[in-house]
């Protein structure tokens, strides 16, 4: 936050800003102090939010001319598809959009496991993440099924049928869920209007998500605290609005390239038969987004336990900032935690792997040790390693390479005025 | 700039790495050289116009299409008949349309605007002419199989007699690429099955290949604009990033010789 109060050079605009302070927002948002050694796997938050975007104006457009019923939805999208002016278009960049939300999710949320975002001062900011992951979960799901085809269709029924786990009122729920005895029109229908509305409560808890951010400021790459605005920052416009940019297009192009070249090589081929509750498919995979979770889903025996341990992968999430015991923020100064780090990435690879893969054998079997590993790192490696790990020391301040600093400036202050 | 190389990197490895494969059985496909796979890839108009052929001489009997209309065939991008051509090909359909004035349902001749007429009239009537097998309509078929024109093309070369122990129902044929290899089509395609009216000689891969360059078109009438198309957007937003790149390093270096 700047420090200097905003005062609107023109009368009209101090008039208008007094009444409602939009111009001291911009100035705010213009001015915002930023680390200046964020990296590129800090620009990933601004291409989420293009992404977000992406997805809400297309959708929006699809909507138009999708039709929301079970005897029409798979038709209807082949009217997109070959008659709507540019409705390929518009459809394969939703499609992969979702695909390319999620890749830039996964590597949002692994830079912040990297370089410690999620811990103090930041804990709110992480669990509105992970209540947006949640919500993007759930919308992304919903909007496989609008299709109508046979994965959207077996997908559904497979996914819901989960909540079947629960005891007692598991089974009503399910029929409560569907609005029926089976996944059907009904069930379309209200997929269709929550498909429709989820996103914009991820846009609000964006808003919340960004604002949550500007109150400590960013963490940066080493992890310390730093003073702001000082030589350590520099104004959000141009410098990082620039380099945003830049990486944004980058970006783009990867994904110009799935939508031209190959928009369906990310889905399956099996959505392009229409839904048919008749025949199931061989084999029920969710995208691929999902398939790390799918994983621990089914390595798990017991249903209601299987689903358990899903949720809890999740949720588990939100309780890091506790879990993790170490005051240091980055993985640069702690050579321990950094090879766990990297441990645990190939760990839900390799989660996403076996979940594409048939629930037998060798994949089982894989798919178990993963499992039990991914929560061995969040309920034991992480909180011991806190205590145990010797760290490499942290340096003053970003411009001055001098060591001997600490994560929290307030521990600085205390030294300060003890010497 | 490096720090991208790694995330590039990383992109194709999550995409390639997760992307499901089936395990089971693995055939190796027929390959054949399609025009329209390359980033520049355009449909070959005489093989669509020959597949068409294929497609209503020899399909069409028990295959619908029903998400493709008459006026697509003279299309830009598709076989490009003329439109007369098309005309006279809808011409030779007919459609139930009303009611009318009196309230009367009548049948009168396909127009451009009509989609195409079904072999059948429901799914029911289908597999009642077909042993209890229903005939995929073949609107979106080349994309709603795994390994896409490679398979169609595949499975349509590849029936021959079972191995020695496998017993076939009444109805049921072999075949090499069929998922478990029981397939309920007779064998479709031999050599000189019908005249094509270019004086290509009508031999069975040649039939093979033009139908399934029509059957991709089929499922994707917009691919040539879309090949066009992304070209020129991938190539604007490269140069784009190139200036944008520059205008960081020339901002930045305000503060900072590197970014």
């Amino acid at each position: 936050m700047s420090d200097q109060v905003y005062v609107p050079k023109s009368k009209f605009g101090k008039w208008f800003n007094d009444r409602l302070p939009l111009l001291t927002l911009a100035s705010h948002l213009t001015d915002y102090p930023t680390p200046k050694n964020l990296n590129y796997w800090w620009t990933f938050g601004g291409i989420l939010t293009f992404c977000l975007i992406t997805q809400i104006v297309t959708g929006l457009t699809l909507a138009m001319h999708y039709i929301a019923h079970a005897d029409l939805a798979f038709e209807s999208v082949e009217h997109i598809m070959r008659d709507v002016n540019y409705g390929w278009l518009i459809r394969y960049i939703h499609a992969n959009g979702a695909s390319m939300f999620f890749l830039a999710v996964y590597i949002h949320i692994f830079r912040s496991l990297f370089y410690g975002s999620y811990k103090s001062p930041r804990e709110i900011i992480w669990i509105i993440g992970i209540i947006i992951y949640l919500l993007m979960m759930a919308s992304a799901f919903m909007g496989y099924v609008l299709p109508w085809g046979q994965m959207s269709f077996w997908g559904a029924t497979v996914i819901t049928n989960l909540f079947s786990a629960i005891p007692l009122v598991g089974e009503g729920i399910v029929n409560w869920l569907w609005g029926g005895y089976s996944v059907d029109n009904p069930t379309l229908t209200r997929f269709f209007t929550l498909h429709y509305l989820l996103p914009f409560l991820i846009l609000g808890l964006v808003v919340l998500h960004i604002w949550a951010l500007h109150i400590p400021g960013n963490n940066n790459p080493i992890g310390i605290d730093v003073k702001k605005p000082s030589k350590d920052t520099v104004p959000f416009h141009p410098y990082i609005v620039i380099k945003d940019v830049f990486a944004l297009l980058m970006f783009i192009i990867v994904f110009a390239f799935f939508v031209f070249y190959s928009p369906n090589i990310l889905g399956h081929a099996d959505n392009y038969i229409e839904a048919n509750p008749m025949v199931t498919p061989t084999h029920i995979v969710p995208e691929w987004y999902l398939l790390p979770f799918y994983a621990i889903l089914r390595s798990v025996p017991d249903k209601l336990m299987g689903v358990v341990a899903m949720l809890s992968a999740i949720l588990i999430l939100a309780a890091l900032p506790w879990l993790d015991t170490s005051k240091i923020r980055s993985a640069v100064f702690r050579p321990l935690y950094k090879q766990f780090y990297w441990i645990l990435v190939v760990d839900v690879l390799i989660l996403g792997y076996v979940g594409a893969m048939p629930a037998e054998g060798l994949y089982l079997l894989i798919a178990r040790v993963a499992t039990a590993y991914y929560f061995i790192h969040f309920l034991i490696i992480l909180p011991i390693l806190g205590f145990k790990e010797k760290t490499i020391p942290l340096p003053l301040s970003i411009t001055d390479p001098v060591l001997g600093g600490f994560p929290n400036t307030k521990i600085v202050k205390k030294k300060e005025s003890l010497d | 700039m490096k720090n991208f190389l790694k995330i590039s990197y990383l992109i194709v490895l999550l995409l390639t790495g997760t992307y499901p494969a089936n395990s089971a059985e693995k055939v190796e496909l027929l390959k054949t050289d399609w025009s329209f796979k390359s980033l520049f890839g355009k449909f070959d108009r005489g093989s669509l116009q020959r597949g068409y052929q294929v497609y209503t001489e020899i399909c069409a009997s028990c295959h619908s299409m029903k998400y493709v209309s008459y006026r697509n065939l003279a299309e830009p991008g598709g076989p490009e008949f003329t439109e007369e051509q098309v005309q006279a090909i809808a011409g030779n359909f007919e459609v139930t349309d009303g009611p009318n004035g009196d309230g009367e349902m009548f049948i009168r001749p396909a127009k451009l605007s009509d989609k195409f007429v079904m072999p059948f009239e429901n799914v029911k009537a289908a597999q009642a002419a077909n042993g209890g097998a229903y005939p995929p309509d073949m609107s979106v078929l080349a994309k709603a199989r795994s390994g896409g024109v490679d398979y169609i093309y595949s499975v349509l070369l590849g029936y021959e007699d079972p191995p020695s122990g496998v017993i076939l129902d009444d109805g049921v044929y072999y075949n090499k690429y069929m998922y478990g290899n029981n397939i309920k089509m007779a064998k479709p395609l031999s050599d000189d099955l019908i005249k094509y009216s270019d004086g290509t000689v009508a031999s069975e891969e040649q039939m093979a290949k033009d139908v399934t360059t029509f059957l991709m078109w089929a499922a994707e009438p917009h691919l040539e604009a879309r090949h066009k198309m992304g070209f020129k957007a991938i190539l604007y937003l490269i140069i784009l990033t190139i200036l944008v790149y520059y205008s960081m390093k020339k901002i930045w270096s305000r503060i900072e010789p590197e970014v």
